[in-house]
């Protein structure tokens, strides 16, 4: 790694990295870049193309529950449908997004250093990335069919049934690799790369936020990553593992797959607050409120997330001290996460708003993710579960948490940082139609489910009585609209890409932190000296001198 | 816009400082060690089954464990203790300028890794012998407890084989490495991560060998 960095800076190291030529020329001084920058963009082209299969393969399911019977597919096809969807959002694309692109992109030039610790291992974790990815992908189109256990995996089905088993658990175990392997890097990089003068708290709030995600990354990935491994192992040598007619206990399975995927969700969500409380502070002007709170309850959440994986078990029959201490936890986990809602809420309080794309996305994310997180709190409680397992109310809740929350995060994202890193800007109002429609339909999409799930309706079912059907109906034309307006979104950025105004100014939107220092789009290097760094990332002291003289 | 004055980062030059930061040892060996630290959470995982599984048919893992060879399982633990030994001393005459002396001892670790495999491969053609492989009938007729312990047994030994391989190929490297002069008096981080990556395959196998061989 240090002989290309050394090599970069005798050369012109003042381009911007979109039109640099180093050793490889055309397309391979992308896939065999090492800079950091570049390696973001490969993870958004690849994340987002994943994103659209699984988007496709959502609507599809959705049009399928039109009806209480068959309507465009066969069950066989519909559980694969639902397996494959879970599996590439889970896994490919919310799992990563957050983390692999902006991370990669921002975190090393938001710290002040020129790259990640490790840029090496950061283009070997892509590919070991689009290996899992399309191994997926080839999953569903060689013979035997794709795998129709639900992204669960859950034992004994996920060790009997025919389909391409194999190969999609050793996708999602590479994968997992690639998020041990990223998340090892920004450690490193948050450990040992701050510029001069940037102290653990004057390091800005995604920074913190990548920080407690890669800790949970490093730490439970691996645990998932040998469970599943070994249900290749009893799948093709039938070793007795997790199978209980070989004496495993199926249930031992349940306690592995959720200490990893539990956390996960805040592998999710962790990164999209982090996003939330940059964009915050800069669209209204003003410090973030509470910054060291924030940046702790990134840390409790981390821990805590890691503490209550059991509360997916509640039916399964664990004993009655271990229902009480796991619902326990699961109460005290909200807690940090409240912290954060009311921080943004605080820090929103008497700014001076702009209300562009960004904090639409923003304020969407706030409120979305507080009625996934009161969802989620619902099913903590025991008896309440009990009714509501496998239900549709899981299935809103999940999805109001993490396409609510990380989806929406995801796009605050691309519209506050995309213009930065290709020196492009959107059209705004454009962006803004975009968002109400993407909006309202994840509503009408969502909200639905959860009225299901309180009747009664049970999730991953292929039929459905005919009481329910006016919600699907309801929830599907919802699905409509919710793409339609993704396809707006995403074609106006796009468009932006090619063709939109070049924006050149440094500061955009008027952030402190230091990508806004840096030239649009970034130079190769980042900084031409790096930066010393003197005051916290969120100091708008006119702003809060105005605010002091008004209070006066 | 007026917040823009205050500017966060004032902009100092120190060209030669930046120079020295390209090679951060420290920075080397923090990779490492998280590297180790989810690797051993990967075991992790298993010694949670073992333990489990242990708990619920604790006679029948102990009948099944008086199946292993004690003698070969022993003399395999010594082998693997010299070999961590001898990769220590190659970074310390790596450190002190004994280069010949380096390299004579990583070529011993290797040794000793493949004597360790060979080994294994005798105490598992055995065990294939006697029938107590996974899908094999004989094992199949056997209680639960000791179809799990025989599938725990080929598991975890088997991943840590695996292990044993993966380490003797990067101390291969480090051997090329040294040869050709990129590892130095001076500069030998990546000798010390390999002799790291080694003693967790070390360590790895001291909880294995009570836990499959001595307990009964």
């Amino acid at each position: 790694m240090s002989g290309e960095t050394l090599a970069l800076s005798q050369n012109e190291h003042n381009v911007n990295y979109l039109d640099y030529q180093g050793k490889h020329k055309g397309i391979w001084g992308w896939l065999l870049s090492t800079d950091h920058k570049r390696i973001g963009i490969l993870y958004m082209i690849t994340v987002l193309s994943f994103f659209a299969v699984g988007v496709t393969l959502g609507f599809l399911i959705r049009l399928e529950l039109l009806t209480p019977q068959g309507t465009i597919v066969g069950p066989q096809a519909y559980n694969e449908f639902f397996t494959v969807h879970g599996i590439i959002m889970i896994f490919i694309v919310v799992i990563p997004v957050i983390p692999s692109v902006f991370g990669n992109f921002f975190l090393p030039i938001m710290l002040g250093a020129k790259d990640v610790a490790f840029p090496r291992l950061n283009l070997l974790s892509w590919y070991l990335y689009i290996i899992g990815g399309a191994m997926i992908l080839l999953s569903l189109v060689l013979p035997g069919g794709a795998a129709d256990t639900g992204w669960t995996f859950y034992i004994p089905y996920s060790v009997r049934t025919g389909t391409n088993m194999i190969f999609t658990l050793a996708a999602v175990f590479i994968i997992g690799f690639s998020s041990i392997l990223t998340g090892l890097n920004f450690l490193t990089t948050i450990h040992r790369m701050r510029a001069p003068g940037m102290g653990w708290f004057k390091m800005p709030l995604f920074a913190w936020s990548l920080y407690a995600t890669s800790w949970i990354q490093v730490i439970v990935t691996p645990i998932v990553g040998i469970t599943l491994l070994m249900v290749i192992v009893e799948r093709v040598f039938h070793v007795g593992i997790f199978d209980p007619t070989l004496g495993g206990d199926p249930l031992l399975f349940q306690h592995m797959f959720w200490m990893y995927s539990h956390p996960a969700v805040y592998i999710i969500i962790v990164p999209a607050m982090g996003v939330i409380s940059e964009v915050v502070p800069v669209f209204s002007q003003r410090t973030i409120f509470g910054y060291k709170f924030i940046a702790y309850s990134s840390l409790g959440i981390a821990i805590f997330g890691s503490l209550v994986w059991a509360h997916h078990m509640f039916a399964t029959g664990m004993s009655n001290t271990a229902e009480f201490v796991f619902s326990l936890l699961t109460f005290l986990v909200a807690i940090p996460s409240a912290i954060k809602v009311f921080n943004w809420t605080a820090t929103l309080y008497k700014g001076s708003i702009k209300l562009e794309p960004p904090l639409l996305y923003a304020l969407a994310f706030i409120f979305l993710f507080s009625i996934g997180g009161l969802t989620g709190i619902i099913q903590g409680a025991l008896n309440v579960d009990l009714y509501l397992t496998d239900t549709y109310f899981i299935v809103g809740h999940i999805h109001y948490v993490v396409f609510g929350g990380t989806g929406f995060g995801l796009f605050a994202a691309l519209h506050y940082w995309l213009p930065k890193m290709f020196g492009r800007m959107y059209n705004k109002k454009v962006a803004k139609v975009a968002f109400w429609i993407t909006f309202v339909g994840f509503n009408i999409l969502y909200f639905p489910f959860l009225i299901l799930g309180w009747l009664g309706m049970p999730r991953r079912s292929y039929h459905y009585l005919p009481q329910y059907q006016v919600y699907h109906v309801i929830a599907t034309v919802g699905s409509w609209i919710l793409v339609t307006g993704l396809l707006i979104m995403f074609i106006n950025l796009l468009v932006s890409i090619i063709k939109g105004k070049k924006v050149t100014e440094e500061n955009i939107w008027g952030g402190e932190t230091l990508e806004w220092k840096v030239a649009t789009p970034p130079t190769v290097e980042n900084f031409e000296e790096i930066p010393q760094v003197v005051e916290g990332p969120y100091e708008y002291k006119q702003n809060e001198y105005e605010l002091e003289e008004e209070v006066k | 816009m007026s917040s823009a004055e205050s500017t966060q980062a004032a902009v100092i030059a120190e060209p030669h400082i930046e120079e020295h930061a390209h090679r951060d040892d420290v920075r080397s060996r923090m990779g490492m060690w998280l590297f180790l630290f989810s690797e051993l959470l990967l075991f992790g995982g298993l010694f949670l089954m073992y333990s489990v599984y242990r708990y619920m048919h604790q006679t029948d893992f102990s009948i099944a464990s008086k199946e292993m060879n004690t003698f070969l399982g022993t003399l395999n633990t010594v082998i693997l203790l010299t070999s961590s030994l001898t990769m220590a001393l190659a970074i310390n005459a790596m450190q002190r300028g004994k280069k010949g002396l380096s390299i004579f001892l990583q070529i011993f670790t290797i040794l000793c890794g493949a004597a360790f495999m060979v080994n294994k491969f005798i105490e598992w053609s055995h065990e294939f012998a006697k029938g107590n492989y996974p899908g094999s009938a004989i094992l199949a007729s056997k209680p639960k407890g000791q179809i799990l312990y025989f599938g725990l047994y080929y598991s975890m030994v088997g991943l840590h084989g695996i292990h044993v391989l993966v380490g003797m190929t990067i101390i291969a490297f480090m051997l090329v490495f040294t040869i050709r002069g990129k590892i130095t008096p001076d500069n030998y981080v990546k000798l010390e991560a390999a002799g790291l990556y080694w003693h967790l395959v070390d360590i790895i196998w001291i909880f294995l060998f009570p836990l499959f061989y001595l307990i009964t």
